[in-house]
């Protein structure tokens, strides 16, 4: 089975966010591999060692994005694909599976795979749009796959507790809820193999990809407060002290 | 502006975040002196209908097939598609649900627009509408607009419009016009089986008055006791946000959030929760809300009542041990 990962480059989890117009400042903090998408690398890894075949890493965005594939080149999959675009936040959702799919078209992979969402944006449309640029079935919020006789059942989240099995066909999109699996560390064995496996690079204008944004981020901000919060301080002891009376003598719910 | 509002059901019962949205969509046709037509597709949506006609709309569509009765996304695509091009609204609006997650993008896609997903409120700014949504996990919010002709697509996060601002129809009903569409079963690639929910769950957390919920900043499992002191010097039951329910530090029956479950008790006190929106849905309902967290720019302090900013191992033992005296 030939597997395609897509995988974003985020802010790191507790990086300390600057804004600067409709983006951030990128100057100053770290970047990791955003979390839902690390679910969707193990369960492509998973997939791999049960039916074999290969797993390819793909990302969009400036040369920092590098360390994330090779990330992912660490923890096991076979070689890796780099849009690089340094300006791969001015692209709406429609743009980015666009770029996406342009760069995977000629892989014709049997499956794709992409996180819930990602932690920066957020849009969580990529795998849908993929779907449907590459007409392709899909499906989203994957919590388990299994493989056999050529098409997958799929047990996908519905809300308020409620899960369904589906049947879907391959060459499919599969959008991977996180929490599927237990995500594996990189090895040293593995950080020392990446160092041997390719990574391709192309570009949004090499792969030939046009079109206008439907949408525009006019700008982003930090959001106003429409509650009042009444901060506590003092020592640790002071603060719970002063936390119980509150909650006992004016909210009264204790 | 003409505005078609897309509803959703499962197993004969609504989803009641379609209101909402039908609230939403309401309040911006009277903003921009338009109208509004509510969607429901299926098979035998007759009564569904009806209930909406008794809604403030112009107009209701019953989309009803055979191969409707289940949700599929290419089902749901194929139908919607060709009642969007006879209806031609200017905006479409969806609750911002999973099902909707799962098609309205490549809907929108396969009409050539996009789709502004998970908005939390509008804006009419001189007739230029501006949608709100959040970014970074809720540490900030964006303003986005479209580009280029409509119709254009947006959802709406549950709980940014409340279902009961919803204006009835002011002389009884609105027409119920059915929208026949043509689908054939060989379209549709997925094939939806059974429905089912885990285990029954023991604990039903919609009950509890009291809920102490614990987030990424308990850190290992066998912090949790720590919590579950606090919890019991309360009174409270423990609750978690989704990455430690994933982790199996909590059974998965002890999520908050959009995938676990929606609480509005009259205290919640959140331990280490950044209060990204996946969780912060599942919880904003509460009465009263305290967040203790080591991070003052944590968005979980955007809607608590009371907040302390601090490290919760400090706080925790000191917390437990007021609350013993106070009893």
């Amino acid at each position: 089975m030939k597997i395609i990962v897509c995988i974003k480059q985020v802010p790191a989890k507790d990086a300390p966010l600057a804004i600067s117009g409709n983006w951030i400042k990128e100057s100053d903090i770290g970047f990791e591999m955003n979390e839902p998408d690390s679910f969707a690398l193990e369960e492509a890894l998973r997939l791999k060692e049960k039916h074999g075949g290969e797993v390819i890493a793909l990302s969009m965005g400036p040369e920092r994005v590098k360390q994330t594939i090779k990330e992912a080149l660490a923890k096991g999959a076979d070689r890796g694909i780099h849009i690089v675009d340094d300006k791969f936040f001015e692209l709406d959702p429609l743009g980015a599976a666009k770029a996406l799919s342009a760069a995977v078209k000629s892989e014709n992979p049997d499956l794709i795979l992409t996180g819930l969402q990602s932690d920066d944006q957020g849009f969580g449309q990529t795998g849908v749009l993929m779907a449907a640029e590459l007409d392709r079935p899909h499906a989203t919020i994957i919590m388990a796959i299994e493989a056999a006789d050529g098409k997958l059942k799929l047990k996908r989240e519905l809300e308020a507790g409620w899960f369904q099995w589906i049947e879907c066909p391959l060459p499919a999109v599969l959008s991977i809820q996180s929490g599927i699996n237990k995500v594996r560390y990189a090895t040293l064995k593995g950080i020392m193999a990446a160092k041997k496996k390719e990574i391709a690079v192309v570009t949004r204008e090499s792969l030939g990809v046009t079109g206008e944004p439907t949408q525009r981020v006019e700008k982003i901000y930090v959001p106003v407060k429409t509650k009042k919060t009444e901060f506590l301080t003092g020592t640790p002891k002071e603060m719970a002290a002063k936390l119980v009376e509150k909650l006992k003598f004016d909210a009264r719910v204790i | 502006m003409k505005i078609l509002v897309v509803t959703e059901h499962r197993q004969g019962k609504w989803n009641n975040a379609s209101f909402e949205t039908l609230a939403a969509a309401q309040q911006i046709a009277a903003a921009t002196n338009g109208s509004v037509v509510a969607a429901v597709l299926g098979k035998g949506v007759s009564a569904f209908a009806e209930e909406l006609a008794a809604k403030a709309v112009a107009e209701v569509l019953a989309v009803d097939h055979d191969l409707l009765a289940d949700y599929t996304p290419d089902g749901y695509c194929i139908a919607l598609k060709q009642a969007i091009e006879s209806a031609k609204p200017d905006l479409v609006l969806f609750p911002h649900t999973y099902q909707v997650r799962d098609f309205a993008p490549k809907l929108a896609a396969m009409l050539g627009k996009g789709m502004i997903g998970d908005c939390v409120g509008y804006r009419n700014e001189g007739g230029k509408l501006v949608f709100v949504r959040q970014m970074f996990q809720g540490k900030t919010v964006a303003d986005v607009s479209f580009l280029g002709a409509g119709p254009w697509f947006a959802s709406f996060q549950a709980g940014a419009f409340r279902a009961d601002l919803v204006q009835a129809h002011s002389s009884g009903k609105a027409p119920v016009n059915a929208v026949s569409v043509q689908l054939a079963a060989a379209q549709i690639r997925t094939r939806p089986l059974e429905l089912f929910k885990e285990a029954k769950s023991a604990v039903d957390l919609t009950q509890a008055p009291l809920i102490v919920a614990i987030g990424r900043g308990i850190k290992a499992p066998e912090n949790i006791p720590q919590a579950e002191s606090v919890a019991k010097a309360m009174g409270a039951e423990i609750a978690a946000s989704r990455p430690i329910c994933d982790e199996g530090w909590l059974p998965m029956e002890r999520q908050i959030g959009s995938s676990g479950q929606t609480v509005a008790p009259k205290l919640y006190l959140a331990l280490g929760i950044s209060g990204a929106i996946q969780h912060v849905v599942g919880m904003k309902g509460a009465r009263t809300i305290v967040a203790i967290n080591k991070d003052q720019n944590a968005p979980i302090f955007e809607i608590a009542d009371y907040g302390i900013v601090g490290d919760i191992f400090e706080i925790m033992p000191a917390l437990t041990e007021e609350l013993q005296k106070a009893k």
